[in-house]
């Protein structure tokens, strides 16, 4: 195995391009230790990125938005008031991940990156319609969160790509973002269902919405049909149950040793309820 | 011993709750655990598991790994002893396959290498053959016609003809007339009900290292509940005398049972034994699930009949147990422990230790116990609640008491389940008013406790304090315990006592520190051993008096005569003894070895309030309290720790903790992130009440505790649940997608 701790993004990516066999990139290390250790994955090359200049900050932008380094911790993001008052939704779902110790160590980046259809912070990013930055062989673009996930353990990034940075929008007025999952405990577990809702608010009447759902299907799902359920009403009865028929007519889960298909569809409905009631109260909220 | 003998007032240490002697040593690192022992030239160890629930070893080739760098040894069954049989010879074919693999992670080799790393890789490097076995891991389809049979003939005599060859051994037991006590009922409800296997979950995976060098003289420190059984097992399967392998016990994070046997003990020393070195092996916490012994599975039918009145007229139990690939379920603890809280006229018991292709189960707390309970106590809930009675009531006017002719056979001396009961009953808890989704359950639970060979040694140092050696692993606090009835017979204080857990050379033999035995048997032995000391130093007293040694009584730590007659002489202090025993007759010590017969049974009543979330079935424990008899706690403090645990893990095992295995026979969730024992915040504040009737057979009416705690939550937690669900629960765990598909079908969805 070879260890490397590049300086710069274009080093990174030159090194994981010039790479043979499996390559990890090492942000906090609560995936890829792990896996190691457990004997999942032995990489060869292992680039260490934490000690690229900028990976640790939260930055917002002229226009509003954010932008979250690779290597920012999910215990930075919670003690971030202002990116934790624009996107509690994205700043809880990352904080769900772990224990306190993990938190200290654990990225969004790497939520993201280790390709789980179960990660809690990707349905809050899609929901949120973040995006990343990518550098490598084709240049620097950006590209949505949602289109990073491809299958479970596999993202969408070439040999070569890697993520810099993760992006948020600019929090619009009247909105708000919320994300819940379910799990049989009460923590430091997986998602056996986890749903992102956010939406914009006009004069208590929704006008924007996006609605995701994680841990139902191969990768994060944004279910078109569930935010036009609620788009121009005031997530009234009926509302939220055209809301919860479209999530769970979304799914298409596994039955495995954490949930049935069964439990998977109807609880991604009743998470999609829960949810958008949150996430609306905050957009009230905010629009007063 | 009669109640006459047992101290139960005037206690001046005992039923105090000091720190425990080694609670230091714990919150600073310094305790020194399995895996914290380092030898000079120390190998590590690693083993080669197989993948397969079921498979004929064809052929182990190790010459890749011998090949590899730093390996120094590789060991397979031929590298230990052949001529063993009965318990011996299942442990040596759990401990390392023969010619099949009977279960996933089941282990067929291992290599001894310099680093961990170099044993880890070289064991990927062996090469093992199978040919691939029809598998069985479900009880009930063991048990059926056609399934794969795990191994022809070890069944015993006890199992009548026609079942399956993997029912192993049979069990019947009972009195009275079932059938005519049915016939008595005003009600009879009989219910079929299923639990999974679970894991004690202790913290600290089994770790050991050992050396057995060419002289034939081995060492073995390890975390286990038993150095004498480690000692008396590996010795066996090394082909070795007994006496030449002194084991020492670590300390122990957690053994709940699961560390009364071996697993890696064996190997360690075989490794050893070809290289000549220190070898040390530390599981995985996956080798730990897969590997070493978790619960039986279990299938029951439990049929009783009542009265209109909540009189119970009969009660019929059969009791199905897989217990791995081995004869070893605890059916019969399972059968006899079923009905014992309950005054029976008619009552009958049946249990069958099932095989299947999963790892050798291992005790865990009162073993048995708990699945029957579940059962049992789910139908008197069932039955109370058609008859509209109440359920400490009912359970009142059954309850088992002193001259009870038990479910089991014996008739019961002093035992204290009425007095849980009517404390339940008494508590606040119990007429606290419930919200809307909450439901309370109830349940009584109930384990024999044990005695066994008992040894321990009570040395004074010339300074007047004392060392006790005991031979049972401190697995609940019992140096404190232990400490603190030395300090009640010497009259010295708590902290002037300190507590040793010996190696096997040290002292007599001493049995596993199971059947909540410690407090109990090596209580009772200290309490003599300090006795036979305090003897020796009143005769040390009567000789510089020149009086008779009968003559004189300890007091506060002090001779004294021991009246007018006696003569008039200044009380003369432990210290002041101590300080001339080197010319008064040498040292002075205290010993007693024994197998006490009189271990109290124990009997518990919880309650439970339970919330079920009727949109996912997620059940939150929302209140809980204990009520158990402990005869007499020694350390409080340390008594309502094991009421508390055995609830938390009750919990836990009700709720969501299961072994899942595949359709491929392999074990699913060998990580605790999908084995879900509760974490912290799953669990209420746990409210104790320790109720004490006094055991006949201790000098304090000690009863044992750790067991009987683990007896009654999942019962209690299933009726409650059964209550804020609207549906009977009678399938473990109740794990959110089985609790909502209960409430679904019930609604006729």
């Amino acid at each position: 195995m070879h260890y490397h701790t590049p300086a710069s993004f274009d080093e990174a990516a030159a090194l994981a391009a010039s790479a043979t066999g499996i390559t990890r990139f090492l942000a906090g290390g609560t995936d890829v230790l792990v896996q190691l250790r457990a004997d999942i994955v032995t990489p060869d090359t292992l680039i260490d990125i934490k000690h690229i200049a900028g990976v640790h900050d939260i930055i917002q932008m002229p226009n509003g938005g954010w932008q979250i380094g690779i290597a920012v911790t999910g215990a930075e993001m919670t003690e971030h008031p202002a990116l934790a008052a624009a996107w509690p939704g994205v700043v809880e779902a990352m904080d769900l991940v772990g224990s306190t110790q993990i938190q200290g160590r654990a990225t969004l980046t790497g939520n993201l990156c280790n390709g789980s259809p179960a990660a809690d912070s990707v349905p809050a990013m899609v929901a949120a319609d973040a995006s990343v930055s990518v550098c490598g062989p084709k240049g620097a673009h950006k590209v949505a969160v949602l289109d990073i996930p491809t299958a479970p353990g596999r993202t969408s990034l070439a040999k070569g790509e890697m993520v810099t940075a993760i992006n948020l929008p600019a929090r619009e007025p009247g909105g708000g973002d919320a994300y819940l999952r379910f799990i049989p405990r009460t923590e430091m577990d997986i998602a056996v269902v986890g749903c992102g809702v956010n939406l914009r608010v006009d004069g208590g009447k929704i006008t924007h919405a996006r609605v995701s759902l994680g841990a139902v299907a191969p990768t994060v799902l944004l279910v078109g049909e569930a935010a036009d359920a609620i788009i121009g009403s005031t997530l009234d009865d009926a509302a939220l149950d055209r809301l919860a028929a479209a999530a769970s007519a979304a799914c298409n889960p596994i039955d495995d040793k954490r949930g049935t298909i069964e439990f998977r569809i109807h609880v991604a409905g009743v998470l999609a309820r829960r949810t958008a009631k949150i996430a609306y109260d905050r957009a009230i909220a905010a629009g007063e | 011993m009669s109640l006459d003998d047992v101290k139960t007032s005037g206690f001046k240490y005992v039923g105090t709750s000091p720190d425990r002697p080694d609670g230091v040593d714990k919150v600073t690192g310094r305790a020194k655990f399995g895996a914290d022992a380092y030898a000079a030239g120390m190998l590590h160890g690693a083993i080669v598991r197989s993948p397969h629930a079921h498979a004929r070893i064809i052929s182990i080739d190790t010459t890749k790994a011998a090949a590899a760098e730093g390996v120094k040894a590789i060991v397979t069954r031929a590298d230990f002893h052949t001529d063993l049989s009965g318990e011996n010879w299942n442990i040596m074919e759990n401990v390392m396959a023969g010619d099949t693999a009977l279960y996933d992670g089941h282990a067929v080799a291992a290599i001894a290498a310099t680093s961990v790393l170099a044993a880890r890789d070289a064991a990927k490097l062996v090469e093992v053959t199978y040919e691939i076995l029809p598998h069985v891991t479900d009880v009930d389809e063991a048990m059926a016609q056609g399934a794969p049979i795990i191994r022809a003939g070890a069944a015993d005599n006890s199992v009548p003809d026609g079942l399956h060859p993997n029912v192993v051994r049979y069990h019947e037991s009972g009195h009275g007339d079932v059938d005519a006590g049915f016939a008595e009922a005003d009600l009879v409800i009989e219910d079929h009900f299923r639990t999974e296997a679970t894991h004690q979950g202790y913290i600290e995976p089994h770790a050991c290292l050992g050396t057995l060098g060419g002289d034939g003289k081995g060492e073995m420190w390890c975390t286990t509940q038993g150095h004498w059984n480690v000692q008396k097992i590996c010795s066996a399967l090394l082909g070795m005398e007994t006496s030449q392998l002194r084991v020492t016990a670590s300390e122990i994070g957690g053994g709940f049972g699961g560390k009364t046997t071996v697993f890696i003990e064996p190997v360690a020393l075989a490794l050893s034994r070809i290289a000549n070195r220190p070898v040390k092996i530390v599981m995985s916490r996956s080798e730990v699930f897969r590997a070493s012994g978790p619960t039986s599975s279990t299938s029951m039918d439990v049929k009783i009949g009542m009265k209109k009145d909540g009189t119970i007229t009969a009660a019929k139990g059969v009791f199905r147990l897989q217990g791995g690939a081995f004869p070893s379920a605890p059916m019969e603890f399972t059968a006899m422990c079923a009905f014992a809280p309950y005054n029976l006229s008619n009552v009958k018991q049946i249990g069958y230790d099932v095989m299947a292709n999963r790892p050798k189960q291992a005790a865990y707390r009162a073993p048995g116990s708990p699945m029957a309970a579940f059962a049992v106590e789910s139908v008197i809930d069932e039955l109370c609640k058609e008859l509209g009675l109440d359920p400490i009531d009912t359970r009142l006017k059954n309850a088992s008491h002193e001259g009870t002719k038990a479910s089991y056979g014996p008739t019961f001396q002093r035992i204290g389940l009425v007095e849980t009961l009517e404390a339940a009953k008494a508590h606040p808890h119990y007429s606290a008013p419930l919200k809307p989704g909450q439901g309370r359950g109830i349940s009584c639970g109930f384990w024999f406790n044990f005695g066994g060979e008992t040894s321990v040694s009570l040395a004074l140092s010339m300074d007047g304090s004392a060392q006790i050696v005991v031979g049972t692993p401190d697995i609940g606090g019992s140096r404190a315990s232990m400490a603190l009835m030395a300090a009640e017979e010497l009259g010295i204080p708590y902290e002037n006592i300190r507590c040793t857990i010996a190696d096997t050379a040290s002292l007599g033999y001493n049995e596993v520190s199971h059947g909540s035995r410690v407090t109990y048997a090596s209580g009772l032995a200290t309490i003599k051993a300090a006795r036979d000391a305090v003897k020796k130093l009143c005769g040390r007293a009567a000789a510089k008096w020149g009086i008779d040694p009968e003559a004189v009584d300890w007091v506060d730590g002090c001779a004294v005569p021991s009246g007018p007659n006696a003569g008039d002489f200044d009380p003369m202090p432990i210290a002041e003894i101590c300080k001339r025993m080197g010319s008064t007759g040498g040292p002075i010590v205290g010993h007693f070895e024994a197998s006490p017969e009189g271990a109290g049974v124990s009997f518990a009543t919880h309650i439970v309030d339970a919330e079920v979330d009727p949109e996912t079935g997620k059940t939150s424990i929302v209140r809980y309290t204990v009520v158990q008899d402990a005869g007499k706690a020694i350390h409080p403090a340390y008594v309502e720790g094991q009421y508390q645990g055995g609830a938390a893990q009750g919990i836990g095992w009700a709720l969501n903790e299961e072994y899942i295995y595949g359709k491929d026979g392999r074990l699913q969730n060998d990580v605790f992130l999908d084995y879900r024992i509760p974490v912290a915040s799953d669990l209420p504040m746990i409210d104790t009440v320790i109720v004490e009737v006094p055991n006949p057979g201790h000098p304090y009416g000690v009863r044992g505790v750790g067991e009987t705690s683990i007896v009654p939550p999942m019962a209690a937690i299933a009726n409650a649940v059964s209550q804020a669900a609207g549906v009977r629960m009678t399938e473990l765990p109740m794990s959110p997608p089985r609790v909502l598909k209960a409430m679904d079908d019930a609604k006729g969805g």
